[in-house]
């Protein structure tokens, strides 16, 4: 192993998919991501973006952070430190989930794979091991960084059920959210239906030595169907369409907010839905009680078609021509609705009353110049494009 | 089966007060005690039979006015063997110091009128600023938060208290309000042994030494104390401190609390988050809308209630509890009456000859170790109740600074302590060694496990300025409720901490009065 | 010829204050007992070829309100960022301190996954107690004790502030200014080393050890550095310390202020209550509508006024208040870099600071030394080699090292230092950094090293202390330098403070000049052009 010590030469490590990827990264344009190093855009985001829509897309997703979570008292570990009831999580499935601090303020969402009867694989967006660990005490609970320790992949596009069976990996009887695995180079691929596009889509799981190869046999049987490689500019103008939110640019982390009046809860995130008050106490459940009885959520989260082709991003948000009431956290224009659609924080009550009307102020930079536009948005609903194909068992084959 | 309005868990004084107030506000309280008889730190006799049968508590100096009328204890068997006990500071050499009345309101021995007289100046501003704070200690700690519900009026009154300092002496309190002792002592005196008792007195029972910044603060949360009436005057009761928890005890049962003893209490019943009853480690269940917890916070809420019924956040500020005991306890066994180069034994003696010896003790214990020469405050209860010379007698003293987490294991540090202990006292008491029939030093892992108190720390959790009022023990429990509805704490750990005072169950009592409809 | 402003003390307050007034149009001096100008902010050839920073070291808490301005990097100033920095383990390791984040995490990670990931949430947390602190150091404190409407407006202006904060995050800053670094370290971490790393700030320079209540505060005052930007960022000044001061200097002859070195003051004229002027040492006299005293309050009230002009009362508080050193300095020229056999070839670590204490315990110990009044025995070193960012201190080659050392008290068992006291505590110090080393000793060209005595001696701080005064609470805010004289002002008419010793306290900071400058500002009612500090947003 290098030694540890050495980080300094290299502050951004690379994934196990990194050859490859630097390879395909002909703009050579790369990001960091949890401390990783990811490609932005490999080609060009469009045909990318494309290739999510239209065919299939590999998408490295080795950086996302995971907590292995195993023990006698994970289920009632886990039922305390997150919103949904995970004793209703069957083995072999996954569900979308997140978890508040003491005031019912969103630390993070992310994924929980429930491996086994008391073995769990959380990924999400931010590191939590000192909250994960002390939300551990009194509980029969180990927790882990993982991270390292498992290559992921994200496989999206229509295609991709096709590219799977190709490869050698029949997920034809794989439903949305749920897991199977397959014997591969004599180690155990994990194969869930997930994904951040809101498309037909896997995520592929495999210990770091095999990532290549597994790299490899995805593009051969990809190769027919135009498979791409996706850098992050692409999957996030999918999962902007898809209405997924992103820890950090959609909110902020209420351990990391140092402005206080930036946290926010799930209800002002739209993400109440998950919250299962009759499985015993959570973290926050208290708090989230009161502010479900006494209706004191400050904040709405809301979807909005905005006129016109220009992206919003980070627009601020007006009911008439003059009084704020929120802001654009994500936006985009949207190929595959031909719309300029937005992800937003809005006051209470405006979200439903705006009599003036919900306003966009986006400047649009052309030419040096700022072009302010006053735009006018609708609130629609999530998500902004939801073909029937994502959830179609078995898959269609496009 | 009775049934009952409240369950209170824990029998010491903190208890046995709230109990009685929950009583005499119309309450059906039930008082679970583990101990085979109630008292917590005041239990014991006389010492009759013997050192090991010594209270904890040795004095009483913050026994809470409106505990002691409102439970009548003179009703009840409590008196006085001395009131306005004078204090000894004592010299290794003879020339003792002996301060009089309360807080030393007069001093006798060698001393010149320069100290004489900035002690007097001193004395008068501290006690000032200390009866400024004593209102506070009645009070639920206000909430920070706007429109929380404060007792607005009162508070103002204390502020306006404040105030009327007049504006030389309000910003002398603001300056000095978070000072550490030993700058104000070596400011204004002179003399080491006025310094060094003094310094010993202002942390005593606290894990700060005298160059701590905020040790001034604890030095007038005690002057704010009172005993017989007296404010910042030490007393002792008549037939030991026993006496304080069985006159507590009677009173407690003649106001109709069912009071059980050995009854442990394993964990507090929480029911669609609510606290509903508790069960004894005999498996019996008691049921009651309101639980009230006089064991110390981080028990009550790590180990009775569990975290997981709790937040992560909040079991983070539990854990965060600071409760470093820095007190050892001695209780000697004597053949005879002990020979102090003739210091009056009727008074509390102290063996602290200078500030830096203060220090440097406590020097030792943040490492975990034990100081080679530890200072103390003895008292002979059997001086004040007419032992002879040659008779047996019993020495109680507070030994500082021990440590809580001994590095070299308990059972060392023990033997090194009382060793040490006992050579500081032979160098005052020569032949005293020859004297002891029995000994037992209670060192503060021995104090936690034989009276629950977390880390041997007599107060529940450390009596400092990140640790009071609305602080205290932290600020999501200061006002005594928790977030589990029914469950309120009521120990020292609590607002206005302990020793022998009752204050905190008093006040936990007259907020849950207040908040739980009859 | 009379001035309508002389200065006691060209250091960087007396500076700063000097270069407001004189930008308003006022004729002020400023008056410097020694050679050279500077205080405590001095590059000095004290070996030759050598540039010494020899008292401050490092730059960072200057607050950058003022460097716009009073123009410093058009006069000069050029501030260069740490890359690094360490602390060495006895066990022949070290914890490694980096600029990126994932390497800092990564590094943190060698010692405690667990610390590597709750350093965040402690960085969030300092940096919401200096988002709070930062507005009031460019602030004249308010009296609370008086019922002045500028009292009152400033004393609702606080409240306002802290209204704006929720319950929990009030209570938070309470227990933060009032507990121990070493407590509030062990809430958030568990490996010793990154404890005893992160306690650094809560000591230099003051009287307390990481375990005294109050000195968590003082990490938050070291820290204020550069809020918005990397909490606790610090840099070298390009050409050492003195270059902050160089600069300060061109800034006021550019505006028509005078400095005058060689002379120091002798007695602060006060006629009918009034200041009039300054006498210095050989009589001269120099007349002046108003004085300013960068010098710290005990030695201004102490040494240079007549007794007989001051309130009783005030004497003796001055007398009070607390100026113990606690630090020493040892500034050394080196043949040649120095090896550490710990770190790996080519790292960055030796361009920042370097520590060579690994717990929270050995620092607390070596303050023990301090109450005892002895120097540490194992001393805490805050230690760095500015030439391997700035090649202009030392001939090619070689380097200069600065190490600033703690403890070392003003009083060695009551007494004077002696020569030999100061030679064992260099030696002391110079054994510290062999262990680590070797062939160290071999290096040293020469060895400066000073002790509280050599810093009252030469620079004028009283018993050594670089704040010009303690920072706990009891001389913090309006009180300091003593409750009712908070705001610069003097029982003497015409007699201001301006130094370290006033609000908000020592660091090369300039904010007590400022601050200074603005009171006179408004007492004269003359026109200013004086930037607010910058709004927290």
């Amino acid at each position: 192993m290098k030694d540890l010590r050495h980080h300094f030469e290299a502050p951004l490590r690379t994934t196990a998919f990194h050859e490859r990827i630097a390879a395909a990264n002909v703009l050579n344009e790369w990001a960091p991501w949890a401390g990783y190093t990811t490609a932005t855009v490999l080609e060009d985001a469009e045909t990318e973006y494309t290739a999510i829509r239209n065919t299939a897309s590999l998408y490295d997703l080795c950086p996302m952070i995971k907590y292995r979570i195993t023990g006698s008292g994970a289920v009632d570990y886990l039922n305390r430190l997150t919103l949904r009831d995970v004793s209703r999580l069957p083995v072999d499935a996954v569900h979308y989930t997140a978890w508040c601090d003491d005031q019912g303020k969103l630390l993070d969402d992310g994924t929980l794979f429930r491996l086994g009867e008391t073995e769990f694989l959380l990924c999400c967006q931010e590191r939590h091991l000192p909250w994960l660990a002390d939300s551990a005490i009194g509980f029969d609970v180990s927790i882990r960084d993982a991270t390292d320790e498992i290559a992921g992949l994200s496989l999206q596009g229509p295609c991709t059920a096709a590219v799977l069976t190709e490869a050698g990996f029949d997920v034809s009887a794989l439903k949305p959210f749920r897991i199977a695995r397959y014997p591969f180079q004599g180690s155990t691929l994990t194969i869930s239906r997930t994904g951040f596009t809101g498309d037909l889509g896997y995520e592929l799981w495999i210990e770091p030595g095999l990532a290549l190869p597994l790299w490899d046999r995805l593009m051969e049987a990809g190769s027919y169907c135009g498979i791409r490689t996706v850098g992050s500019t692409a999957l996030n103008l999918a999962r902007i369409e898809a209405g997924f939110i992103t820890t950090n640019a959609d909110f902020v982390p209420a351990d990391q907010a140092v402005r206080e009046d930036r946290v926010r809860s799930p209800y002002e995130m739209a993400l109440d839905w998950m919250i299962d008050f009759g499985k015993g106490h959570f973290n926050g459940r208290r708090a989230l009680l009161k502010e479900r009885d006494t209706q004191s959520g400050e904040w709405a989260f809301v979807a909005l078609d905005i006129e016109g082709n220009v992206a919003a991003d980070h627009a601020i948000l007006y009911d008439g021509r003059d009084r704020e009431i929120g802001q654009v956290t994500s936006a985009a224009w949207s190929p595959v609705t031909k719309s300029s659609i937005a992800l937003a924080h809005m006051r209470r009550p405006y979200d439903t009353k705006a009599k003036g009307g919900i306003w966009a102020e986006i400047y649009a930079l052309r030419e040096l110049h700022y072009v302010k536009l006053m735009m006018k948005a609708e609130i629609v609903a999530r998500p902004f494009f939801a073909p029937p194909r994502r959830r179609a068992t078995p898959p269609g084959r496009f | 089966m009775q049934s009952f309005d409240a369950i209170v868990i824990g029998g010491g004084t903190n208890g046995m007060a709230c109990a009685t107030r929950l009583t005499k506000g119309g309450k059906r309280v039930l008082l679970l005690d583990a101990a085979d008889r109630p008292g917590g730190a005041a239990i014991g006799g006389d010492g009759a039979s013997g050192a090991s049968q010594m209270p904890l508590a040795h004095l009483l100096m913050m026994l809470d006015p409106r505990v002691h009328a409102g439970m009548d204890l003179d009703q009840h068997g409590f008196s006085y063997a001395a009131t306005d006990l004078a204090t000894t500071a004592l010299s290794a050499t003879g020339d003792h110091l002996v301060l009089e009345g309360p807080a030393g309101a007069s001093l006798s021995g060698s001393l010149s009128d320069t100290d004489r007289d900035a002690w007097a100046t001193l004395r008068k501003r501290l006690l000032t600023y200390a009866e400024a704070l004593v209102p506070f200690r009645a009070l639920t700690p206000p909430r920070i938060a706007r429109k929380a519900g404060n007792d607005m009026l009162g508070l103002a009154k204390i502020g306006l208290g404040l105030r009327r300092l007049g504006r030389d002496e309000f910003r002398e309190f603001l300056r000095l309000f978070l000072i550490n002792v030993a700058d104000v002592l070596e400011d204004d005196l002179t003399d080491e042994r006025l310094r060094g008792v003094l310094a010993f007195d202002a942390v005593l029972g606290s894990w700060l030494g005298p160059r701590s910044p905020n040790s001034l603060l604890v030095y007038l949360n005690r002057l704010a104390g009172e005993a017989a009436g007296t404010r910042a005057a030490l007393a002792l009761p008549k037939g030991g401190m026993g006496t304080v928890a069985d006159a507590m005890a009677r009173s407690a049962a003649a106001s109709g609390v069912t009071l059980q003893s050995g009854a442990r209490v394993e964990r507090i019943l929480i029911e669609d988050d609510r606290a509903t009853g508790v069960v004894l480690t005999t498996g019996e269940t008691y049921r009651a809308p309101t639980i009230v917890s006089a064991a110390g916070p981080k028990q009550t809420l790590l180990e009775l209630v569990g975290a997981r019924h709790l937040d992560t956040g909040f079991v983070r500020h539990t854990r965060n509890i600071r409760s470093r005991g820095g007190a050892a306890k001695l209780h000697i066994a004597l053949t005879a009456r002990p020979d102090f180069r003739g210091a009056d034994l009727a008074t509390r003696l102290v063996i602290a000859p200078d500030i830096n010896a203060v220090e440097t003790a406590f020097n030792a214990t943040k490492y975990g170790e034990v100081p080679e020469r530890p200072v103390m405050e003895i008292v002979i209860p059997t001086a004040h109740e007419g032992a002879g010379a040659d008779d047996p007698h019993l020495l109680s003293a507070i030994v500082q600074f021990a440590p809580h987490d001994p590095r070299d294991g308990l059972d060392k540090a023990r033997k090194q302590m009382l060793a040490n202990t006992l050579g500081v006292l032979e160098d005052h008491a020569p032949g005293i060694g020859g004297l002891i029939s029995e000994s037992e030093l209670l060192m503060p892992q021995d104090i936690e496990a034989r009276y629950g108190m977390a880390g041997g720390n007599w107060h529940h959790g450390e009596l400092s300025v990140e640790q009071m009022l609305f602080l205290r023990p932290f600020a999501d429990v200061a006002q005594y409720s928790t977030p589990i509805a029914g469950l309120w704490l009521a120990s020292a750990g609590s607002h206005p901490g302990g020793g022998i005072s009752g204050a905190a169950g008093w006040n936990a009592a007259e907020r849950i009065l207040s908040r739980v409809a009859a | 010829m009379s001035y309508d402003a002389a200065i006691i003390g060209a250091g960087h307050n007396g500076l700063v204050a000097a270069c407001y007034l004189a930008r308003a149009g006022l004729k002020v001096v400023v008056v410097e007992k020694n050679d050279w100008i500077g205080g405590a902010a001095v590059s000095r050839e004290l070996h030759p070829g050598f540039t010494y920073s020899n008292c401050s070291y490092v730059c960072s808490l200057f607050r950058p309100e003022i460097m716009r301005d009073l123009e410093l990097p058009k006069y000069g100033l050029q501030v260069l960022p740490y890359e690094g920095g360490a602390v060495f383990t006895r066990d022949g390791g070290y914890l490694a301190i980096f600029r990126d984040h994932d390497a800092n995490r990564r590094e943190f990670a060698r010692y405690s996954p667990r610390d590597a990931e709750a350093y965040d949430r402690y960085s969030r947390d300092i940096m919401r107690h200096c988002r709070f602190i930062r507005p009031l150091l460019m602030r004249t404190p308010p009296d609370p004790a008086t019922f002045r409407p500028r009292d009152l407006a400033e004393l609702a202006w606080l409240g306002r502030k802290v209204g704006e904060m929720s319950e929990s995050q009030i209570c938070d800053m309470i227990r933060f200014w009032t507990m121990s670094i070493s407590d509030f370290l062990d809430e958030h971490f568990e490996s010793p080393v990154i404890k005893a790393y992160l306690a650094v700030s809560a000591i230099i320079g003051t009287a307390l050890g990481p375990m005294s209540p109050g000195s968590a505060y003082v990490l938050l005052h070291h820290y204020m550095g550069d809020v918005d930007g990397n909490v606790g960022a610090w840099g070298f000044a390009r050409g050492g310390m003195g270059a902050i001061t160089q600069a300060l200097t061109a800034s006021l002859r550019a505006s028509g202020g005078e400095v005058r070195t060689g002379k120091g003051v002798e007695q602060v004229l006060v006629r009918n209550g009034r200041a009039v002027g300054l006498r210095l040492d050989g009589g001269e006299e120099i007349a002046a509508k108003r004085v300013l005293s960068n010098m710290d309050v005990k030695r201004t009230f102490l040494k240079h006024v007549d007794r007989d002009e001051l309130p009783p009362d005030f004497t003796r508080r001055v007398e009070r208040f607390k100026t113990r050193g606690s630090s020493g300095k040892l500034n050394i020229a080196l043949d040649a870099a120095p090896h550490f056999p710990a770190l790996p070839e080519g790292a960055p670590m030796l361009k920042g600071d370097l520590h060579f204490t690994d717990s929270v315990e050995r620092m607390e110990r070596a303050y023990d030394d301090w109450k005892a009044g002895r120097f540490s025995r194992d001393p805490f070193q805050d230690t760095m080699i500015p030439t391997m960012i700035d090649p202009t201190m030392a001939p090619p080659g070689k380097h200069f090292m600065s190490c600033f050392i703690q403890y070392a008290p003003p009083k060695i068992d009551g007494r004077d230092w002696t020569d030999a006291d100061r030679d064992a505590f260099g030696q002391t110090v110079i054994d510290q950094i062999a262990e680590y080393s070797p062939g160290f000793k071999d290096r040293v060209l020469h060895a400066e090293i000073r002790t509280p005595r050599e810093l009252e001696a030469e620079v004028g701080l009283t018993e050594g202390n670089i704040f010009q005064g303690e920072l706990t609470f009891d001389q913090l805010l309006f009180n300091r330098p003593v409750p009712g004289y908070a705001q610069y002002k003097t029982p003497i008419r015409d007699l201001w403070l301006c130094g370290s010793s006033a609000h908000p306290g020592g660091g090369v900071m300039g904010a007590p000049g400022r601050n200074a400058a603005a009171e006179i500002l408004r007492d004269t009612r003359a026109p200013t052009e004086m930037r607010e500090a910058y709004a927290v947003v």
